[in-house]
Order: C-alpha cells, then structure tokens, then sequence
C-alpha cells in the first residue's frame, strides 16, 4: 500500500442498546466465555442487524456499521455523506482511535488529526497562549512545533490582543476560531473534519475552506470531510463515500455520490419515452455539462445545455404555427422563464435542439424543467414535466447560509446610498 | 511515514510506552495545567496548599490526641499528625486522580486519541509538587521542635534516605488501585460512591492517626496487612524514631505494588479502547 492513505477492511463495529447494567452479566460472562476461553467468535454478533433508526428491530445488538470496506489514496479529499444516523461519525471515531471496532481491520500511514470538535481540552481559566499549546500538545504536537507556528496560529485565528487573557472571557467565536488555527496548523498527514465549517462568521467560514483547500491540496494531505452540507462537500471533496444504515452504498467521485444521495442514482437527469398517443411528442430531454457529460447537477458557474429531441410521426399533417414551450419552473410549479420555439416546418422522425443556458443566471437551487407541443391557443399535444436539475453553491455570498433558498434569480441592481 | 493498523482484538499485555513518549510534552501540559488552575482567583493562592494539612493536624491534635488521647508513641503530635496527613493526602489525591480519570476526561477522550495513561501519570506528578510543598512546612515545623525540645527527643536516622523510595511506592500504589476501579467506574456508576467513602474508611486501618503499636494487639496481624502500612511506619520511623522499620513489610508492599501494578495497567489499556461505548 504505497500510496493509500488509508484502508478500512470489513470493518463493523456493534452498539448494545438499552441501559448498561440490565441482565448485562449473564452476556458478557457468556461473551467472555466463548471469545477469551474457546477463542471463538463473539456469540452475540450473529444477532446483530443493521442499524435503521425507524424500524424496531428484534435484538438489542445493532450494527452501526458493517462490512465497511473502501481505500483512500493519498491527497485525496473525500467526503462521507450520508443521512443522520447512517454512520458517518462512528466510521471517525473508528479511524481516530476514540473507540475500537467490532470487527475488520483499519490501516493508516502517518499521523491523524481529527477535528471532530475544536477546542477540545481547552481549559477556561488558561490564557490562550497556554490553550494553544494545551490543544496542540492534546492533538499530538511537540511543545517545540507548536513555538514555531505560534505566530502563524495567532495571527489565523485573529486574536492577538487577548492572547494572554482567560479563554473564559473569549466570545464563543473567538474559542471557535482558536480552535479550528491550532488544528489547521497541526500538519498531519490524514485530517478528519467534521461539519466545523458551519462555525464562525462569514468571513472566518472562507478562511476556513481556504485553509482546507490548502491543506488537500498543496500539502497533499488526505482530508475526510463529514457534512450535510452538499454545496460544501462538491466544493471541497474529489471523492465521494455514501453511507446508508451502516453500510458504504455508493462511491466514486464527488459528483456522483452527491447525486447518488440527494436524487438516488439519478446523475444524469434525463427524459425519455419511446412512443406517446400524440403524433408529434417528445421523445427526450437531457443536460449536459461544459464537458459533454449527461448529468442533472451543475454548479453555479457552469454552463448548461437542455437538448431536448421531438419526435414527429410520419404521415403527421402539421399546421405551421405549432410551437414548442419549454419551461424552467420551480418546484412548487411556479413559473420562472418560458421559451417558445416554431416547429412548423420539423421534418418526420426525431429532430434534437441544443439550448444553452447562460450561466450565473439561475440561483442555486431546485429546478424542473417542463416540455409542451402545442398550437398556441388552439390545441395542446403532448406536455410532460421532464425532468429536475439541481444548482449548487461554489461561492455565492449566500454560501454561508448552508443551502437555504435563497431565491431563483441572480437580479442584482445596482445600489446607491444617498 | 509511520504505519497503525487498529484491530478489534490486541494482545494481552500491549502498552503504547512508545506512544506515551511521544506525548511527553502533553504529560508537562497537564501537570502545568492542574497546578495553574487549581487555584486561579483565589486570594491565598498557592497557599492553601499548606493551610489544608495545617488545620487537619490541629484537628487531629484535638480529636485524636485530646479527646480520644491515642499515643503518637512518644512524638510531638503535630509532627506525628502531619507526616501521616501529608503522606495520606497525597496517597488519596493519586487514587482519585487515577480512579476518576474517564469520567472527568469524557470530553476530550471522546474527540482525540493519545495514550490515556498521560492523565493519570501526569496527576500523580502534580499531586507530588503539591506534597514538596507541603513536606517544607513539615520541615520547618520539625526544625522548630528539633531546637526546642531537649536534645535526642527527635532521631533522625538513615532510613530517611529511603523517603523518595517510600513516596514512589505511595504514588504507585494509589495509582494502580486507582486504574483498577477506573475501569469500573465507567461501566458501574455506583463505584464512584463506594469508593469516595471506602478510601476515608480505609485511612483507619492504616497507621496514619496511630503508631501501629498502639493499635490493639488482635487488629495488628490483620493491620499489617495492608500494603501502606509498612510505608507509612518507615516513613515516621525515619523522621521520628518512633515505631518501627520493617524490612520484610517493605518488600511485601514493593511486590504487591508491582503485581497491582501490572494488573491495573492491563485493564486500563482494555479499558480505554471501548470505554467510550459505556460512559
């Protein structure tokens, strides 16, 4: 394993549930039995089952993980992504040695950092000075690295006028920002962030990626990243790892995983019929991205091309002022634009229109898109609701919002104070 | 670069002792934390220290030599009181340093892995400041008895050479026995309880407030078997000339020290690998 990071191999790791003490003896005398004296397996991982929240299941033994296996290469920046529950921060606690697993195997190559919570082991009544090296020296730092990148950390973290004052008299923000400089300076060879980004004002937010996007990229650094934040995670990650009750369900690239999680497989989103009871229908709609790729998922500075294809049947008599509409609508099925292109004179069989889209026009967010054949107030022919299309933040100023609504349309003006 | 490979199963007897090197400056961190904090915003600071043991003696001087009128075996009592204070005190903090090290540190042991034995060894550590501190009052205090009173009342002999010896045994032995219901004080909550007035029951069989000649001849046998017993009769022997030095007590306290030892350090390493689950 010469340029793997890091290895999980059938890794599983197993909870009890319910209280710790009830008719628990006669179980671990038993497990303590087979596992240390007959040296055989663990007698209650047969009854385990998989780990679904909304599902009362028959054992208390419940598997937060299982039969985790997956590589990462070193440099690589991934993301685990999944729903509440689904095991992503155990997997973390599982890599950063904060508990064991059930079963399987875990190699890493280098130091791990995890910044699974920042200002962990900060003390109020220390200065910050005395936090900092009291961080550093927790997350594995020698007193000596930590003097030299004193300065930088300090001046990251924006606080150098209360260097020498109690953290206790810190603004929350201000222990955050602490927090997060000791961790990014800390140099190691795998770093595990877990949703810290959404800390801090904006302004910190941005360094913060920006630190990130340092360490990934320049240092080669392998970086896991945990968040529920999909505009973040295809900022910030090259590949992707979806978890589902336990299990690694999809991976690949970042692209795809995200895709795989917010629309269940649907990457390419895509509309097609082969035959219709219209003679004049439409027979596919499909995007594309700058690079030729089918997909449905697009960020906010990329281009995006709608081909979409009619299909006329022969022997079809066409009135020329047939059009057809193709509408970009919101989810609540509100209209945003509408586009009407002649079609009078289309021959028989298929013919395909490529419409390309300006980019930065439309906001992040959920789209649909609707085709209609019609003769404009006379007679409809075939209407469909095509297919969705998503547009994420890499960099709005709404990106500190975490992917709220934030509206349809990039219409700015221009703004004169008086 | 450096190769882990974490597995369900570790062998019996795996100690990180490279880990714990590595994390030496973490050890200094946590010994110069405990001695910062302690006592911030307090106005006698550091000296409270010495105020503790200093009232305990006046009121063991009361209560035990006064109204109760046990023997201090021909010592003065505030010297007699003190060194069993001092030794006591510091064997009680190294056990609950070590007893109560998974709950105080849940915080930062469920975010980051470093080899847990750093706290407990680093407690001990800043406890055994806190005791030179006090040892300086006993000193002064003695020096003061050693003018005044008539001439060969206090004997000072060789065996209080063997005094870092006698505290290492006392820092060894309260950590073990701390480690050891540090495991069980994850899982059983109950022995947090048990434990706080167990080890206040436990300074009575041990000759701290009595020499062991004045305990009742029945109870003696029984006394001397605790492991801390040979300690503390050396360690007033050696200062006080009263009671006794007891060569073979001393060895069987060293050997039960390293067997707990040994025992302790095994369940702490299995401990800290899951404690996480059950805290």
């Amino acid at each position: 394993m010469s340029n793997i990071a890091i290895e999980f191999e059938n890794v599983g790791k197993m909870y009890r549930l319910g209280r710790v003490g009830t008719g628990t003896l006669s179980h671990d005398l038993n497990r303590w039995w087979t596992m240390n004296i007959l040296r055989k397996e663990d007698p209650y991982l047969k009854i385990g089952e998989t780990n679904d929240r909304s599902k009362k299941g028959s054992s208390d033994y419940v598997w937060a993980l299982r039969d985790i296996s997956f590589q990462v290469k070193q440099g690589d920046v991934v993301g685990i992504i999944g729903k509440n529950g689904a095991g992503k921060s155990t997997l973390l606690k599982l890599l950063s040695r904060i508990t064991s697993p059930t079963m399987g195997s875990i190699r890493y190559q280098g130091r791990i950092a995890s910044l699974l919570e920042v200002g962990t082991g900060f003390h109020p009544e220390m200065t910050g000075r005395e936090n900092i090296y009291m961080n550093g020296s927790i997350m594995g730092m020698t007193k000596k690295e930590i003097t030299r990148k004193l300065d930088e950390i300090v001046d990251f973290a924006g606080v150098e006028r209360y260097l020498d004052t109690p953290v206790k008299r810190y603004s929350s923000g201000m222990t955050v920002r602490l927090g997060f400089a000791v961790a990014a300076f800390l140099e190691p060879e795998i770093l595990v962030v877990d949703e810290v980004l959404t800390v801090g004002d904006a302004e910190f937010q941005k360094k913060a990626i920006g630190k990130m996007k340092d360490v990934s990229q320049g240092g080669g650094r392998t970086v896991l990243f945990v968040s529920h934040n999909m505009d973040s995670m295809l900022n910030l990650c090259d590949n992707g790892l979806l978890l589902e009750n336990g299990m690694v369900k999809y991976t690949g690239d970042i692209r795809s995983t995200v895709a795989e999680y917010v629309n269940g497989g649907n990457t390419e989103s895509r509309f097609t019929q082969e035959e219709s009871k219209f003679p004049l229908f439409i027979s596919s709609v499909e995007f594309t991205g700058s690079d030729e790729q089918k997909r449905g998922l697009f960020s906010f500075g990329d281009d995006i091309t709608l081909n979409v294809t009619l299909q006329r049947n022969k022997g079809f008599d066409m009135d020329k002022k047939t059009v057809m509409s193709i509408i970009i609508m919101t989810l609540n099925r509100t209209k945003i634009c509408n586009l009407e292109i002649p079609i009078g004179d289309v021959r028989e069989g298929k013919t395909t229109w490529s419409l390309k889209y300006m980019k930065k026009v439309l906001m992040p967010n959920k789209y649909m898109i609707q085709v209609v054949t019609h003769i404009p107030n006379v007679r409809f022919y075939d209407r469909q609701d095509a297919c969705m299309f998503t547009i994420f933040d890499n960099g709005t100023e709404f990106l500190k919002y975490n992917g709220t609504d934030n509206g349809f349309i990039d219409f700015k003006p221009e703004v004169v104070r008086q | 670069m450096q190769m882990t490979e974490i597995k369900p199963h570790r062998k019996w007897l795996d100690i990180d002792l490279k880990g714990l090197w590595r994390y030496r400056d973490l050890y200094y961190m946590y010994i110069r934390r405990d001695i910062v904090t302690q006592y911030k915003q307090t106005i006698l600071g550091p000296l409270w220290y010495v105020i503790q043991p200093l009232f305990t003696t006046i009121m063991y001087m009361f209560v035990f030599g006064g109204l109760a009128g046990i023997s201090t075996d021909g010592a003065p009592q505030p010297l007699f009181y003190m060194a069993g204070i001092v030794l006591w005190g510091y064997f009680s903090q190294c056990f609950s340093v070590s007893s109560d090290v998974f709950g105080t540190n849940a915080n930062v042991f469920g975010k980051v892995y470093f080899p847990r034995l750093v706290v407990p060894l680093s407690g001990i550590t800043s406890n055994l400041l806190k005791m030179l501190i006090q040892l300086v009052i006993f000193v002064v205090i003695y020096i003061y008895y050693f003018v005044t009173l008539p001439a060969g009342t206090l004997q000072v002999n060789a065996s209080i050479l063997l005094f870092p010896f006698l505290i290492f045994l006392i820092a060894m032995h309260g950590m073990s026995w701390g480690l050891i219901i540090s495991s069980m004080t994850t899982k059983y909550r109950d022995m947090k309880f048990l434990v706080q007035f167990g080890i206040q029951l436990f300074m009575y069989v041990t000759p701290v407030i009595y020499p062991l000649s004045a305990a009742p001849e029945k109870y003696r046998e029984f006394i001397a078997l605790n492991p801390l017993t040979p300690i503390f009769e050396a360690f007033k022997y050696g200062c006080l000339g009263c009671g006794s030095l007891d060569w073979n007590g001393l060895l069987y306290s060293t050997l039960f020290m390293f067997v707990t030892l040994f025992f302790a350090v095994i369940i702490f390493s299995r401990t800290e690998r899951n404690f996480m689950d059950t805290v």
